[in-house]
């Protein structure tokens, strides 16, 4: 846009828009617009080095080291979980291989006990068995002596009778025996 | 209106440029305005901002820094979702000219501040950087495959000129739409604004009636300044988007 063209633009928008005032419409003055160029140049171009050199960088940096972190710290508590699951696990297996253990022993001993008891009940039996069997034979020892007795003593007191019945003479002892046994008998 | 001939009210008059510093060089004029005291002042403050704020590098950032990083993250986003992960590498460029115009537009609100963004010369070259790096780079990478931004394929072959011609037309009109965009919406609003102060200023000057009917003009001065805060960054977002687009247009060029 030329300079000509630009002020006769601005004389138009003047008289339309601001009322008048006289004077040309600033933004279509070609006149500032070397100024503003060079000024502009200058001033974003700083600008653009210092964003592209200096901020952006530290930004992205912030976020970056922030994202490490957190990536950082989610592993950490990954691992650290992961620590807790084995050592919870670990005690579980340490606390069934010791109730098993107390079971095994447990019944070990329950087992040798019953043995044991078992043995000194044998043994106990065994013994009383023994006893038995000896008390059961002497009594049928005294039995036997004593039946055997017993005729002798029927025939002391047959003939000892018979003689207090009869008077006289007792008769012979083994006529006596002899009645005696067969009357027993 | 017999207050537009005073400079207070006169809604153009933020707009003058006033020379503070005169500079001629080969005759041309070169001299530090008002225009230029506030685009230094655009550069300090957005600098600053960004500088001060990340120097404490906080793991877990403070509230500025929070701000620092939401502005890069949203000018990132912005420019991975339309150029794709590619286009980082214009990141320095959009970033760059996302915070100057948003500052610019956001100083531009402050009563007396010159706004850099409401002369068409600095919206048209921020257009003409970001149509360049386009064109430059579309041709540097792609070479002549870059000309098939203007065929789009799938076209059936007796459209192709009139298609081709409608791209043409859309590519060279793009930094006259990106800058009169921006710059317009600038002017316009700073008008709008100054034209229903200056109602506040001339009816209050008019008596007791006067003073009752200028809080109609004072409510719309203020919803209409919250507007703009709207329409600052908004303009600042839209210049973004617009060039994250375009600049995908380098990437790719084939639709």
């Amino acid at each position: 846009m030329s300079n000509t063209q630009g002020e006769h633009t601005t004389g138009t928008l003047v008289a339309t828009e601001a009322h008048g005032g006289g004077s040309n419409f600033p933004p279509f003055d070609s006149t500032t617009y070397p100024s503003q160029l060079l000024w502009l140049a200058i001033t974003f171009g700083v600008f653009y080095w210092i964003m592209s050199k200096v901020v952006l960088p530290r930004i992205g940096g912030i976020l970056e080291d922030r994202r490490d972190r957190i990536a950082g710290d989610m592993a950490e508590a990954g691992r650290l979980k992961q620590e807790t699951d084995d050592a919870i696990a670990s005690y579980e297996k340490a606390l069934a291989d010791a109730r098993k253990k107390a079971n095994t022993m447990a019944n070990d001993a329950r087992e040798k006990l019953k043995a044991e008891t078992e043995a000194a009940r044998a043994a106990a039996e065994a013994k009383l068995a023994a006893q038995l069997a000896e008390s059961e034979q002497s009594i049928s020892k005294i039995k036997a002596d004593s039946l055997a007795q017993v005729g002798d003593i029927a025939a002391d007191t047959t003939g000892e009778l018979v003689k207090a019945l009869i008077g006289g003479r007792a008769p012979a002892k083994a006529t006596v025996s002899k009645a005696v046994e067969k009357v027993m008998n | 209106m017999a207050g537009t001939s005073s400079n207070g009210i006169d809604p153009i008059h933020q707009f003058h440029i006033n020379k503070i510093f005169d500079l001629n060089i080969a005759g041309m004029d070169f001299s530090f305005t008002n225009a230029t005291l506030f685009m230094v002042v655009t550069v300090a403050v957005a600098t600053l901002f960004l500088v001060l704020s990340t120097n404490g590098r906080g793991l877990v950032p403070s509230r500025m820094q929070l701000m620092a990083e939401m502005s890069y993250e949203f000018v990132a986003a912005t420019l991975r979702g339309s150029a794709g992960n590619e286009g980082m590498r214009f990141f320095p460029l959009v970033f760059t000219l996302f915070m100057f115009v948003f500052t610019a537009n956001m100083l531009g609100m402050i009563p007396f501040f010159f706004t850099v963004t409401s002369q068409i010369i600095v919206t048209f070259a921020l257009a003409m950087l970001v149509i360049l790096t386009v064109t430059i780079y579309g041709f540097f990478k792609h070479g002549t495959g870059f000309l098939k931004l203007f065929v789009p394929s799938g076209v059936p072959a007796y459209v192709v000129p009139l298609v081709t011609a409608i791209e043409v037309i859309s590519f060279l009109s793009r930094p006259v739409s990106l800058s009169v965009r921006l710059f317009a919406n600038m002017l316009a609003g700073h008008i709008t604004l100054k034209v229903f102060a200056g109602f506040v200023v001339m009816l209050t000057g008019a008596g007791a009636i006067g003073i009752g009917a200028a809080v109609l003009p004072l409510l719309l001065t203020v919803a209409i300044t919250a507007l703009e805060f709207l329409v600052a960054f908004l303009q600042a977002y839209v210049f973004t988007v617009l060039t994250c687009m375009y600049l995908a247009d380098a990437l790719h060029p084939s639709h």
